[in-house]
């Protein structure tokens, strides 16, 4: 069978979203930092995030966050037109910080976790995830 | 008192001594003619544990030809680093002398007079006579299959794995992970998992809905060998669903998980654990990585990335073992396990020379009657060759110029694309091509031959990702594979630049114009991903092309320029 246009478009469908690579962190992600922290500087250590290091589905992400002791971790993709994720806030009952969930990415970009600890301080961890066409394992 | 890392260094010289010794026989055996099966498999048995490691043999039953790569590029931390030394470089690098059994075996060059002087390589009945040996030395021996076996030739796929299930439970392994295996689709997987009669392990195989372990793949199974409580965690490949069409099986998601294999070592240490062995299908980069990251691993047997390596690798103190592909190499560990710690290892990659090593006859016949209800299908000549027909290399080799010529001429294409696979034996010049031989590079269970229209723009889109999965500089972000191979278009690839920036000079070679970003062009390719490709399978499409042929005669191909290697 030959293809047309529009099956060869869709085709290519999933590899249409790495045609910009890779996605800058917008100045949206920079803002809704600036917001939660109210521009206090940001740790390395204090909270962990888990993403795939290769997206088996751009759509459907899965990522999980861990802060002993957070208030509240924010969850941003930078790369996304949105990069607003989630905000999980932890009460005094909670008994463990840690939350995970599934995003969908609009290609490689950081994935950002900004967490909010116990003493007031925040604290940054990101991770690249990279979106791929694939197709070509050995 | 010695610490844990001058042992590891002690016996690594010890073991280089080992291969030096070996290297050195072979090449006064050469020269008499007589490389014999003792000298093959000769071995000072040492401390109280063999492990026995085989991986990516892709359905090869049988002797086969295999050349070993001569362009391999490494990137990043791993420029220049082994496995990216190949040809004279990599005999250089390990005292292997020109014209040797190691220099036909282990590298490039040469390639077709070597395999006239020492013939074909592997041969599941020989690696048997391998493994029967090691037992005879140790009974206890573990023997570990680091996947990629039910997957590459006209039987398997026609039994859809069955005639490899069959002849690898005749020889008993312990343990085994997966990558290609899971193309015959997930019932298949689970039908044939759940009557093996050893462990299928794979830490890092998840349920895709609930992000949990699945529950058919354990992460780890325990052995109790030469008095000492070995751990051996299954890693099985980790862009499956990626690299590989994942709508085949969609019940399960993969990765590195690292910190989940580090939650598995800290587990099974916890648990009395003396050894931990990692049974990998990572590759060779992502092992090395892996190893700096998660501690408390022993040894790696690394598979994947279809590397032979006369020496294992070390990183802080792991081994890190490749065992190369195609039946063509068995490696044998033996390691000394004191009071829960390595104290020592030796090691030898095993080459299995097939008129130097005798079949053992029980699993000749149990491989011949695999083959036998298909023995006129595989036989069948299509035609000859003219030329080394092989695949194994970064960029291209003269079975993919073949695949890419009769996916242009038979499709009607200007561009032509063929996956960058590892897998693929090699015919040398003279050589008829059977069915089989056609089948052992083509078959798969997404094999048909699309015809599509593709914009300039869209074809750089395709090489520029396919080429961050090979040279992005983090081996966590790479897949393992080859560079697609294009047919009918040149191209510049600069590895060291970032992704969207290393191709350049895209060309038409058939008329010598630049590729227009905006213009179409008909692509014909195959081994897509994508669910309902449509087109006649690839296997007809080359034999239809060789039979017009009649006898093969591959140009030399320099369309692609690389810089930065």
């Amino acid at each position: 069978m030959d293809f047309t246009r529009r099956e060869t478009l869709a085709l290519g469908g999933a590899a249409a979203l790495t045609f910009v690579l890779p996605f800058r962190a917008s100045a949206a992600a920079d803002d809704a930092i600036a917001e939660f922290t109210g521009g206090a500087a940001l740790a390395d250590a204090g909270v962990e995030l888990t993403a795939p290091e290769i997206a088996e589905n751009g759509n459907t992400v899965p990522i999980a966050v861990s802060a002993p002791g957070a208030t509240a971790v924010m969850v941003l993709a930078a790369g996304n037109p949105t990069p607003g994720v989630a905000t999980f806030n932890f009460g005094p009952l909670a008994a463990s910080q840690t939350a995970s969930t599934r995003m969908r990415l609009a290609g490689t970009q950081d994935v950002i976790a900004i967490a909010k600890l116990a003493d007031g301080s925040f604290a940054r961890s990101a991770k690249t995830v990279k979106v791929t066409i694939g197709g070509c394992g050995g | 008192m010695i610490s844990r890392r001058d042992f590891l260094q002690v016996s690594m010289a010890a073991s280089a001594l080992v291969g030096a010794s070996g290297f050195g026989n072979w090449s006064r055996l050469a020269a008499q003619q007589a490389l014999t099966q003792d000298q093959l498999l000769q071995f000072d048995t040492f401390g109280n544990v063999s492990l026995i490691h085989v991986t990516d043999i892709h359905a090869q039953l049988k002797p086969i030809y295999f050349r070993e790569p001569s362009v391999n590029i490494g990137v990043g931390g791993n420029r220049g680093a082994v496995p990216h030394v190949t040809g004279a470089d990599f005999r250089k690098l390990y005292g292997i002398d020109d014209g040797s059994p190691s220099h036909y075996a282990l590298s490039s060059g040469d390639f077709s007079s070597l395999a006239q002087a020492y013939g074909r390589v592997g041969g599941l009945d020989r690696v048997a006579t391998v493994v029967n040996a090691i037992r005879a030395d140790r009974p206890d021996a573990l023997l570990l299959d680091g996947g990629d076996t039910w997957h590459g030739s006209y039987t398997c796929y026609h039994t859809e794995g069955q005639d490899m299930v069959n002849v690898m439970n005749g020889l008993k392994p312990d343990a085994m992970t997966f990558h290609w295996e899971f193309t015959l689709g997930s019932e298949r997987v689970a039908e044939i998992v759940e009557g093996l009669p050893f462990a299928a392990l794979g830490q890092n195989i998840f349920d895709a809905e609930w992000d949990e372990p699945a529950e058919l793949f354990p992460p780890y199974k325990f052995f109790e060998r030469g008095g000492v409580k070995i751990a051996v965690i299954g890693q099985a490949f980790p862009y499956m669903p990626i690299a590989n069409p994942g709508w085949m099986f969609p019940e399960y998601s993969f990765g590195i998980r690292d910190e989940n294999m580090q939650a598995m070592v800290d587990e099974v240490r916890a648990q009395g654990a003396e050894c931990v062995v990692c049974l990998s299908h990572n590759g060779f980069d992502v092992d090395k990585s892996m190893a700096s990251k998660v501690t408390g691993i022993d040894v790696i047997l690394s598979g994947h990335t279809h590397d032979a390596l006369p020496e294992p690798v070390l990183v802080g103190d792991t081994i890190v073992v490749a065992s190369g592909s195609n039946g063509k190499f068995v490696s044998r560990v033996d390691l000394d396990i004191q009071n829960g710690r390595m104290m020592g290892f030796r090691h030898k990659l095993i080459p299995i020379f097939s008129d130097a090593i005798t079949p053992d006859p029980e699993m000749t016949a149990l491989i011949d009657e695999q083959r036998a209800p298909y023995k006129a299908e595989l036989e069948e000549v299509i035609g000859q060759t003219d030329s080394l027909l092989y695949r194994r290399g970064n960029f291209n080799g003269t079975w993919d110029d073949l695949i890419c010529d009769a996916l242009m001429s038979e499709r009607e294409a200007d561009i032509a694309m063929s996956p960058g696979v590892r897998w693929g034996p090699s015919l040398i010049p003279g050589d008829d091509i059977t069915r089989e031989d056609l089948w052992n590079v083509t078959s798969m269970s997404y094999g048909k031959a699309y015809r599509s229209e593709m914009t300039g723009e869209f074809i750089k889109v395709i090489l520029e990702d396919v080429a961050d999965n090979i040279f992005n500089p983090d081996p966590y972000y790479q897949q393992g594979g080859d560079m697609v191979r294009i047919g009918g278009m040149g191209y510049r690839i600069d590895v060291r630049k970032p992704q969207g920036e290393r191709i350049t000079d895209m060309t038409l070679l058939k008329t010598g114009e630049a590729i227009d970003p905006a213009k179409n062009y008909v692509v014909a390719g195959w081994a897509s991903v994508n669910e309902g490709t449509e087109g006649p399978q690839i296997w007809d499409v080359v034999e239809a092309h060789i039979k017009k042929l009649g006898t093969v005669t591959v140009q030399p191909n320099d369309s692609v320029t690389v810089v930065g290697a």
